[in-house]
């Protein structure tokens, strides 16, 4: 499974618009997310450290640690396996 | 400096949606370069090839003949176009064509004519029965490839470890995915009848296509490389629609075989990229494609450069390649009088 350091590069290189369009310019993927989801790419964009990604997760939503860590896993391999 | 009196030849002005040549989208490109104010005139082989009446791109349109007429009717064909028209650059645009006129090369050159071309052995480095040397020389992979001359091979094939499905291809054109001998046989028969032997048999990776755009200087230096991914393909595989791309990984293997084999010319390096990421080569083109005008939508004028090249001067810096570009193709009617195209059946020529 891609963690967040190991995509930190892939993050890095996405084009992010606020209506939710994400492009790959290194594999020409594009494809959208929601608020949330543009909400999490910008923040990988500027943290690489997962727990200081959950931290900040952490004081806006309420959510469980655990389920917030699988679920940001979980996003982060989705988007892996799209841009190859 | 502007090339006011430039008179450039270009072939490949058939344009059919599904399968298009690259002979109007360099025209495109060379009518809309500000360094370009010469006049262009069309060379083709059918005389329902639009180009040859699209007067934008294409002052006067000529019919040829056929590559397979033999290289004296070839040159005795373009030899009168060229009394008539002083071509100064020849841009030929087809794989079928290139290997005739690479071989009068020396004559078009002793005629005036200009070309921008490889080696006849650079051709044959790229043939693609040649492909998985190629792809050494270019640190990536190749599906493995097999040259056939007989039908029995695809009921036979999987004692020696094939597969299917497999692609059948012609050696200048054409590629159909068979899943079964049956179908294998029938393309093999379809590409043989059209292209001739031998047939190509490739193994079949899945994965998304990415090509590249370039000119080598002859050097060992590639020029204004344009990378896309297909977005779209037509139903013979051809992009519909694409969009550039920044692929370090492409980048380097297209400019590793540039310099291995210092082509010189236009080409389009076909890459797949497999679901492991890992990139497999599938053709090197000895021209421009056909969406080469994707070139010009990134400021990055490749036909434009090949007139420089053509001329001996140095082509200018390019911009760096914005990624983000798209590209969809459409197709759209020309309207043509009757006489237009009897002039052309008759006298070889829309002027």
């Amino acid at each position: 499974m891609a963690s967040i350091e190991d995509s930190e590069a892939l993050f890095h290189r996405l084009a992010l618009s606020e209506s939710g369009f994400v492009f790959d310019p290194v594999s020409g993927q594009s494809f959208t997310v929601n608020e949330t989801g543009i909400e999490l790419l910008r923040l990988f964009q500027q943290v690489s450290d997962i727990q200081e990604i959950m931290k900040i997760l952490l004081e806006t939503y309420a959510a469980q640690p655990n389920e917030l860590e699988r679920d940001i896993n979980d996003f982060v391999s989705s988007l892996s396996e799209l841009m190859n | 400096m502007k090339n006011n009196k430039l008179t450039v030849a270009i072939t490949g002005m058939n344009a059919k949606p599904d399968n298009p040549g690259p002979g109007l989208a360099v025209s495109r490109c060379l009518t809309e370069s500000a360094d370009f104010t010469g006049r262009i005139i069309g060379l083709s082989y059918d005389a329902l090839d639009p180009g040859l009446y699209l007067k934008e791109y294409c002052e006067t349109g000529y019919l040829l003949p056929y590559p397979s007429s033999g290289d004296d009717t070839f040159l005795k064909r373009l030899t009168a176009i060229h009394e008539k028209e002083h071509i100064d650059i020849f841009i030929p645009c087809l794989d079928a064509e290139l290997p005739s006129i690479i071989r009068l090369n020396p004559v078009l050159n002793e005629m005036g004519i200009k070309t921008f071309l490889p080696t006849a052995e650079q051709f044959r480095l790229r043939n693609k029965d040649k492909l998985v040397e190629l792809s050494e020389m270019a640190g990536i992979n190749c599906p493995r490839i097999e040259p056939i001359t007989n039908s029995k091979f695809f009921y036979e094939c999987q004692n020696d470890n094939w597969s299917y499905p497999l692609v059948v291809k012609g050696l200048f054109y054409d590629a159909i995915v068979a899943h079964n001998p049956a179908q294998a046989t029938e393309a093999f028969n379809d590409i043989a009848a059209e292209w001739g032997f031998p047939v190509l048999v490739q193994e079949f990776v899945k994965g998304e296509e990415y090509n590249l755009a370039a000119l080598g200087d002859g050097k060992g230096n590639m020029i204004g490389a344009v990378m896309m991914k297909k977005m779209a393909l037509t139903d013979k595989g051809k992009a519909w629609a694409g969009v550039t791309v920044l692929d370090n990984k492409l980048f380097q293997a297209s400019s590793n075989l540039i310099r291995a084999i210092k082509w010189r010319g236009p080409l389009e390096v076909e890459v797949l990229k497999d679901a492991t990421g890992n990139y497999n080569l599938l053709e090197i083109n000895p021209r421009f494609p056909a969406w080469i005008y994707l070139s010009q939508g990134v400021k990055r004028n490749l036909p434009a450069a090949l007139i420089k090249l053509a001329l001996n001067e140095e082509p200018e810096e390019y911009v760096k390649l914005e990624p983000g570009i798209m590209f969809i193709r459409y197709a759209e009617e020309v309207i043509v009088p009757i006489s237009q195209f009897e002039n052309l059946i008759v006298n070889g020529i829309n002027d």
